[in-house]
């Protein structure tokens, strides 16, 4: 089997550049590859577009950050995609002085976007967001007697993504709910750079465990930091 | 009559609603407070959107899991026989109708069924997270609220004037003042709680209330 390049997470956020659209897993920081984070946030990437569940907190009273949060306080993307800014109030803040692009979108609609961006759809149609705000300037197409909203895929030039546990040949094993949106995105990019908690040799695990196929997983970039 | 505010009343009377075996999504804040007050005899398999059933209480300080938590982040346990999936999955059992209650919380809600909670535009915007999914899929929708804003408005409306969350899809309103069902384009009260009475009620709620002959009073301990 053919082995993954183990990096170092400088090394992976070079692979980053300027203005590219970068997915990160995670939901409010459970299952966020905070190495690669932290990484970009030292090499100061920007004019990116995120797509993440969310953006993680700020604090804007305590100044307290977590996560994604540190590149969005960074001011390093043009424009955020995500379902959730509740607790991060500088993404609130960017959003209502007109100075970042943030898309909201339902999550269950944007699991099913990215998800159909990896696997080859043209869309899905969801009754989600029906009559709301989020029908503006779709199209809506009935099936049977019912109405669905047209939602189009979602690709990214990089998905950095998160993993309890990855062999050499860059299968992947998630933990509990910090799961998420990870394997949905390690389809939807171009380059995949899994960051994992421990590494092991290829044939350590057991194929039925596996998560996330190896084909899908470019680099490998051990985790050293685990909360931020 | 003095009015307030009660949050435990709502929690309670909406974990009197529940059967053995309903698959059930409380959100966060407020909704999350029904788990407190499910009956014993009751076993719910509650969802959480980030990708588990089975969710289970808080875990004792010094024992987190911190790649275990709820879709607020807070961490939580598992109980036997839950388990783990990804966020297409989660969404697919939500948006799916696998999901018998949703319960979730209120800036507005108007007598045509339709909820806004999660946006006051300039001002907050939290956005919508999993509620518009939870609202499009699950089987019944509860709104749960307390049954006056701070300003002393009703959160009950004729019709809602924030961005919408869910287009006439709400089932069922409980506020602490009592419990009403949404149904062609009207409030029924089917209960009123502790010392309020439907005329009360009526006389402080800006929006067409029905009161059936069944309707009556329901009491908390």
């Amino acid at each position: 089997m053919i082995q993954k390049p183990v990096i170092s997470a400088t090394e992976a956020a070079a692979k980053v550049r300027d203005g590219d659209v970068l997915m990160v897993g995670g939901f409010i920081s459970c299952g966020s590859p905070q190495t690669i984070i932290q990484a970009l946030k030292d090499k100061g990437t920007k004019n990116m577009t995120l797509i993440c569940n969310d953006t993680a907190a700020h604090d804007l009273k305590t100044g307290k950050i977590t996560g994604v949060g540190h590149l969005v306080a960074g001011r390093q993307f043009k424009k955020i995609i995500a379902s959730h800014i509740g607790l991060n109030q500088e993404t609130q803040r960017q959003l209502n002085a007109g100075e970042t692009d943030v898309v909201l979108v339902p999550q269950g609609t944007l699991a099913e976007r990215v998800r159909a961006g990896g696997v080859g759809l043209g869309g899905v149609l969801t009754p989600t967001g029906l009559g709301t705000e989020v029908e503006h300037g779709k199209q809506v197409i009935t099936v049977g007697d019912r109405l669905f909203l047209l939602e189009l895929p979602l690709k990214a030039d990089v998905a950095i993504i998160k993993a309890k546990k990855a062999d050499r040949a860059g299968n992947l094993v998630y933990a509990a709910t910090a799961r998420n949106f990870n394997p949905l995105m390690a389809m939807a990019a171009s380059l995949v750079i899994a960051e994992a908690e421990e590494i092991v040799e290829v044939g350590d695990i057991d194929p039925n465990e596996v998560h996330t196929p190896s084909i899908f997983v470019d680099f490998l970039v051990k985790a050293e930091r685990l909360e931020w | 009559m003095e009015y307030v505010a009660n949050k435990d009343i709502i929690a309670k009377r909406i974990a009197r609603i529940f059967k053995s075996g309903d698959v059930v999504n409380l959100g966060i804040g407020l909704p999350t407070l029904v788990g407190n007050y499910v009956p014993e005899d009751v076993t719910l398999i509650l969802q959480s959107e980030n990708g588990m059933l089975g969710l289970g209480p808080a875990p004792a300080k010094g024992e987190e899991n911190w790649d275990l938590t709820n879709a607020g982040s807070s961490p939580v346990t598992i109980r036997p026989g839950g388990c783990y999936f990804d966020s297409a999955t989660s969404f697919g059992i939500i948006r799916g109708g696998h999901v018998d209650y949703t319960v979730l919380g209120v800036l507005e809600v108007d007598q045509e069924g339709n909820l806004a909670n999660y946006k006051i535009p300039g001002k907050m915007v939290p956005g919508m997270g999993g509620a518009m999914d939870l609202t499009a899929g699950s089987r019944v929708v509860i709104a749960a609220t307390l049954h006056f804003e701070p300003s002393g408005a009703s959160r009950l409306k004729r019709r809602c004037t924030l961005p919408l969350t869910a287009v006439r899809q709400v089932n069922l309103v409980v506020t602490d003042l009592g419990l009403f069902e949404v149904m062609g384009d009207r409030f029924f009260l089917r209960e009123y709680f502790e010392h309020y009475t439907p005329e009360w009620i009526k006389a402080r709620t800006d929006v067409e209330i029905i009161i059936p002959n069944d309707c009556r009073a329901a009491t908390f301990t």
